[in-house]
């Protein structure tokens, strides 16, 4: 038993954190905001550098061939930065899922173009209504009944539809299931899918972990500056106290996320009731911080001028990505309440 | 990262469950807050301690096995899972243990160690004064030298467990001149000293945990004293430091906890209320969220890291959980939450004086307040008002 990172993934964490703070300031996250496409290539090719993209690519494909556990601290930062591209769709969910399917002439060489930074995925499962980042996908990931297909973007329609984070790309896709385009189906597809829900609702709890953090250290750094009655408002106690209480639901939200990592990694019986508590946590987490944040921040916080909504609004879109926190609890309930053995630590 | 236990731990957990099986009172102990009750947690102190189970994170030599804190955690696990008594000698084992370990002599280590771990003598501690709560530098109960006695005056309140314990360690001021956190000495004092009355104060359950001790022209050996003469203080906040960290609250009590309350709500046939089903839900996750956040400090400590401000943060999570899951269990039984013992049904046990209990945990330990405070400061660097 040790719950700890290693060395090298704190290291592989700061790297991400130092690319991200180059690539994805928050005047380049608000460029996105009115651009039509909410896809850098320069920043998605940065990122596959790093070896974020191609992290659980197996080391034959070009990749890293690592596991969850390693993955889980850079896309928390991915969070904390509110990178508008599709990482936890292509190389949390799509790459495992390629790896995964027997037709290798079909999966491997999307591995080794997603390991470089050349190719995203878009994965459409439910319960996700709709497809995120469709319109800038290489490929698709679509459910139809219990198979799975894998469409390339010239074969669907896309109607988009506008979302209250101006860098989520959302849309309705429309597309017809063919023979040629079929991965997987019966169990297997079953398994991928499920494999796939699991892996979805992980790297969204990660990413809501970075949001909360961030909201957390812009309110922290605004209160410190902002004087009123002649003082920081951070030294009211009031003000500390919010702050405080945020602080205590991210922490004892990050190591519930972590294990959720370790259980993904470890093919663990308990990893899909793991992931949802993760994400019920991060995403509690997160939408406290969000309104902590804002009341912190008085009017000003209230404005599109300042960058805070850009992190509230990903925190609000996140909540719903992957099953919302509703549906989650559904799924721990079912496993807690089910089981009869004493639960242990792990 | 590995979240397995090692065949020696599970080995270790198999070796604790058949104890505990074998040992532990088929039913429940009287409260240890009343005299009988007291009297049966002294001896479930004495046969822990026989089969080597008091203070499994000690060394030997003081009664202990010197297991590490991941092996203390599981433990803890079985310990809580097997409904065994609680600790009435916790102030001991739990805070002055640990706080001897660091700032004791060999002698005075050797003096009460082991018979805390036997529980031969029950601690109560002594720091809290009717107008030094919150403000615990407020301290005005004073120890004078006199060639080889401190002689004590003044007064301590709220002292869990005073109306039965042998021993108190007290926070007093040592340095009539000084102010605030200077001139404080920590000091180890036997209950039954002449110049020592001590008061009990019933609780909100009736019974008296704890109570007002009184110190008049009280007199106890320079050598009682912990640590330097006037570094009170800093003990103290050491001593502070174990009770919010790892040691006041292990997870497995809440784990327990939330198991109980999951065979509560199958008891109540609650099924159909989706609201409570969540409340129970959220107990299991809250109580598995502070387990893991342990292991991770534990981790943390046993690669040689340190347990700072951030303690502050388990304090007000523990406390706030430990609420909710009672007033949770108090909203499954319904009507027949308020009814006592002789009336309530069977699977009522225990939850009535676990609320009311459960209210305590925002206030002692530093109130909540308080360490909000303190992670506002020395967590997220806000400035001090
Ligand atoms: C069950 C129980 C067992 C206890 N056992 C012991 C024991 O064994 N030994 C011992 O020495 N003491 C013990 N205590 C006492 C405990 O440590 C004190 O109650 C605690 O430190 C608070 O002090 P107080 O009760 O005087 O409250 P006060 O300090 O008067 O506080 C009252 C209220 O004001 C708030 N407040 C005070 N100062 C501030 C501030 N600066 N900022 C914001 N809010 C503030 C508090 O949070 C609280 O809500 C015990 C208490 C309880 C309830």
């Amino acid at each position: 038993m040790h719950f700890a990172f290693t060395e090298e993934q704190l290291r592989f964490r700061d790297s991400v954190r130092g690319v991200l703070e180059r690539t994805c300031a928050p005047a380049a996250v608000r460029q996105v905001w009115d651009q039509e496409h909410a896809h850098d290539p320069g920043r998605w090719r940065a990122l596959a550098e790093l070896g974020l993209l191609g992290l659980l690519v197996p080391e034959g494909a070009g990749g890293l061939g690592l596991d969850e556990i390693a993955a889980i601290l850079p896309l928390e930062e991915t969070g904390r930065a509110a990178l508008p591209e599709a990482v936890v769709d292509t190389a949390l969910i799509a790459v495992p899922l390629l790896a995964a399917v027997t037709e290798r002439a079909l999966a491997d060489p999307w591995l080794e173009r997603i390991a470089a930074g050349e190719s995203v995925v878009a994965v459409g499962f439910p319960p996700n209504p709709w497809v995120s980042h469709a319109d800038v996908a290489d490929l698709l990931l679509l459910a139809d009944g219990d198979a799975i297909h894998a469409v390339p973007r010239a074969h669907v329609r896309l109607e988009r539809l506008p979302h209250l984070d101006g860098a989520q790309r959302l849309f309705r896709v429309a597309w017809t299931p063919a023979d040629r385009t079929r991965l997987a189906a019966g169990a297997q597809a079953r398994r991928l899918r499920a494999a796939a829900i699991d892996r979805g609702t992980l790297g969204t709890a990660a990413q809501l972990l970075g949001v909360a953090a961030r909201l957390i250290e812009e309110a922290v750094r605004y209160a410190r500056q902002r004087q009123q009655f002649g003082r920081a408002i951070g030294s009211f106690q009031a003000v500390k106290h919010m702050l405080a209480n945020a602080q205590v639901r991210l922490e004892f939200a990050r190591p519930v996320v972590y294990r959720a990592a370790y259980a993904a990694a470890r093919e663990a019986a308990n990893r899909g009731r793991d992931a949802s508590h993760a994400k019920i946590a991060a995403a509690d987490a997160a939408a406290f911080a969000a309104r902590t944040a804002l009341q912190v921040h008085g009017a000003i916080g209230y404005t599109w001028e300042v960058d805070l909504h850009m992190w509230m609004k990903r925190a609000w879109a996140l909540e719903t990505a992957w099953g919302t926190s509703s549906w989650h609890r559904a799924r721990v309930a079912a496993a807690v309440l089910q089981s009869e053995s004493r639960e242990e630590a792990s | 990262m590995d979240l397995t236990f090692t065949p020696a731990q599970e080995a270790f957990r198999a070796e604790v469950r058949a104890w505990l099986d074998a040992h532990v009172p088929r039913t429940p102990l009287p409260s240890m807050d009343t005299a009988e009750g007291f009297r049966r947690h002294c001896e479930w102190e004495r046969t822990l301690h026989d089969g080597g189970w008091a203070m499994v994170s000690w060394p030997v030599e003081y009664g202990g096995r010197g297991c590490n804190l991941i092996e203390w955690l599981i433990f803890e696990e079985e310990y809580w899972a097997a409904e065994a008594p609680g600790r009435v000698n916790q102030n001991g084992i739990f805070l002055l243990g640990p706080t001897l370990m660091e700032f004791g002599t060999p002698e005075q280590k050797a003096r009460y160690l082991p018979k805390m771990a036997r529980g031969e003598e029950v601690w109560a501690q002594g720091w809290s004064e009717p107008n030094a709560g919150s403000d615990m530098a407020a301290i005005r109960t004073s120890a004078r030298l006199d060639g080889d006695h401190y002689v004590l005056n003044g007064q301590k309140t709220w002292c869990s467990r005073a109306a039965f314990a042998d021993w108190i360690f007290c926070l007093v001021r040592t340095d009539p001149t000084s102010e605030r956190h200077k001139g404080l000495s920590f000091i180890l004092m036997p209950l039954d000293t002449p110049g020592v009355r001590v008061r009990p104060i019933p609780q909100l359950d009736g019974e008296t945990g704890f109570a007002e001790v009184f110190f008049d022209d009280a007199r106890v050996p320079r050598a009682n004293r912990l640590g330097e003469e006037h570094q009170g203080w800093k003990i103290a906040m050491a001593t502070a430091g174990f009770e919010r960290g790892l040691m006041l609250r292990s997870p497995a009590r809440f784990q327990a906890t939330a198991r109980r309350l999951r065979r509560l709500w199958e008891a109540r046939g609650a099924g159909a209320d989706p609201a409570l089903r969540d409340l129970v839900v959220r107990a299991w996750m809250d109580a598995e969220a502070y387990s893991l956040a342990t292991y991770a400090t534990a981790s943390r400590l046993l690669a040689g890291g340190a347990i700072g401000a951030e303690a502050s943060l388990g304090k007000i999570f523990w406390s706030e959980m430990d609420v909710r899951m009672h007033e949770t269990a108090l909203a499954l039984l319904g009507s027949d939450a308020g009814l006592l013992p002789a009336a309530a049904p069977p699977e009522a046990a225990g939850w009535l004086d676990g609320f009311l209990f459960s209210l305590a945990g925002p206030i002692y330990a530093g109130t909540n307040e308080i360490q909000r405070n303190v992670i506002a400061e020395r967590v997220l660097g806000l400035p001090r008002d």
